[in-house]
């Protein structure tokens, strides 16, 4: 049986169907929440932050023109709220603090142990990169956009993007070689 | 096993290679990048740590977890909130949708055969009333000959629509009353519809006066006689 796609249902909460909205928010809620709580860092704020954007996309569904997916115009969404939300959170950690605690070249047991884990290495380097690179990188390789996906939901051109993506796997093999894993690559 | 030659190629294939490893690439492009990985043993080892790196990232994201209840409620907190605030939408019979939701669920075969058929039929139907028109020396009125035919019929109404009336709100409207526009507009505006089946009086009028409610899609409505 075919699933009512995306776009049949925002063309359903344009006319005010409660329903057609609970499907849509069952359907992307948690990879739109994994989206934003990566870039804020914060679960409590990602969970208001998701009620925002399932709250916009009930307001807008009928100015949705459908030119791009409903997944990549609510991450589009979901990133201007959470850059705003960063925005206003002065506090907010400095992405080379966390670098730097990856770089970390002491001889605590845990870091040497963590060392032979490299799965966890990688994904550990991964949550250090800086809000930019682990953006990128969770749009291309987990919520599986395209090049022109990724423009418009960061709204850059496509060659940025291609360009972005390397610089973010480039350092990422900068973190990855800092904590002991040399790939041969850059 | 033969390296691309062109340092410029490989660094665009090379760039494609997350694309390539989540599978997002067109047909084109992932052939191309097919292609070069078969010949190049280096850019293959690349390729390697893209897919690990795809691995982990997956890995990551699938420990996030998933929002408490909480966030749901709130939506629909802020939904039920909303709508009390001001109910901006009425349920009602999308027939534009619903003609949408229709061919969307059809295979793009099947939907371009429909079309090639439709686009035939179209022109057999012209051929007719050309042929019609042309044999009868262009003396037929058909507007006038359609409305004669449709007025014997069913129930009819004269409404004149509100100007900040959009297409979408009209369309809606005569979707949910189940009216079609038979006529107009004729002098001040005025359209006659006709609602699909004929009905007594009282029901007629009831409708009448429920129609008069939505003054922001009808300025005017009255039982034609």
């Amino acid at each position: 049986m075919q699933a009512t796609s995306d776009e049949v249902l925002i063309g359903r909460i344009a006319n005010g169907d409660r329903l057609a909205m609970q499907v849509l928010y069952a359907r992307h809620h948690v990879r739109v929440f994994r989206f934003v709580v990566r870039l804020v860092r914060d679960e409590t704020m990602a969970e208001d932050l998701i009620s925002e954007v399932f709250l916009d996309v009930w307001r807008q569904a009928g100015r949705f023109e459908g030119r791009s997916a409903v997944s990549t115009w609510m991450l589009a969404i979901a990133r201007f709220k959470a850059l705003s939300a960063l925005r206003r959170r002065p506090d907010e950690e400095l992405d080379e603090e966390t670098a730097g605690a990856i770089e970390d070249p002491s001889d605590d047991p845990e870091t040497s142990l963590e060392k032979k884990d490299k799965s966890g290495t990688i994904r550990k380097c991964l949550t250090g990169l800086s809000a930019e690179h682990r953006e990128i990188i969770d749009l291309v390789y987990y919520h599986e956009k395209s090049v022109e996906e990724v423009a418009v939901i960061v709204g850059i051109p496509e060659n940025t993007v291609k360009t972005r993506m390397f610089y973010a796997r480039k350092k990422l093999a900068e973190l990855l070689k800092a904590a002991g894993i040399e790939r041969g690559w850059p | 096993m033969n390296m691309i030659n062109k340092e410029p190629e490989r660094h665009e294939i090379e760039a494609l290679l997350p694309w390539h490893a989540a599978g997002t690439l067109s047909r084109r492009d992932a052939d191309r990048v097919e292609q070069a990985l078969a010949g190049d043993r280096e850019l293959s080892r690349r390729y390697d740590l893209v897919r690990e790196e795809l691995a982990e990232t997956i890995h990551l994201n699938e420990t996030l977890g998933a929002p408490s209840a909480r966030a749901m409620e709130k939506l629909f907190a802020a939904i039920d909130a909303e709508e009390a605030r001001s109910p901006r939408r009425q349920r009602s019979f999308d027939f534009a949708a619903r003609i949408s939701e229709f061919l969307s669920s059809f295979t793009p075969r099947t939907l371009a055969w429909s079309a090639t058929a439709a686009a035939v039929a179209i022109l057999v139907q012209a051929a007719v009333i050309t042929g019609v028109v042309v044999k009868d020396g262009g003396s037929i009125a058909p507007t006038r000959l359609a409305s004669q035919e449709t007025l014997a019929t069913g129930s009819y109404l004269a409404v004149r629509f509100a100007p900040q009336a959009t297409a979408i709100e009209v369309t809606n409207f005569l979707g949910a009353y189940k009216a079609s526009v038979v006529e107009g507009p004729k002098q001040f505006g005025l359209y006659t519809i006709k609602l699909e089946t004929k009905m007594p009086a009282d029901e007629v009028n009831k409708i009448v006066r429920q129609m008069q409610e939505e003054s922001k899609i009808v300025s005017l409505v009255a039982v034609k006689q």
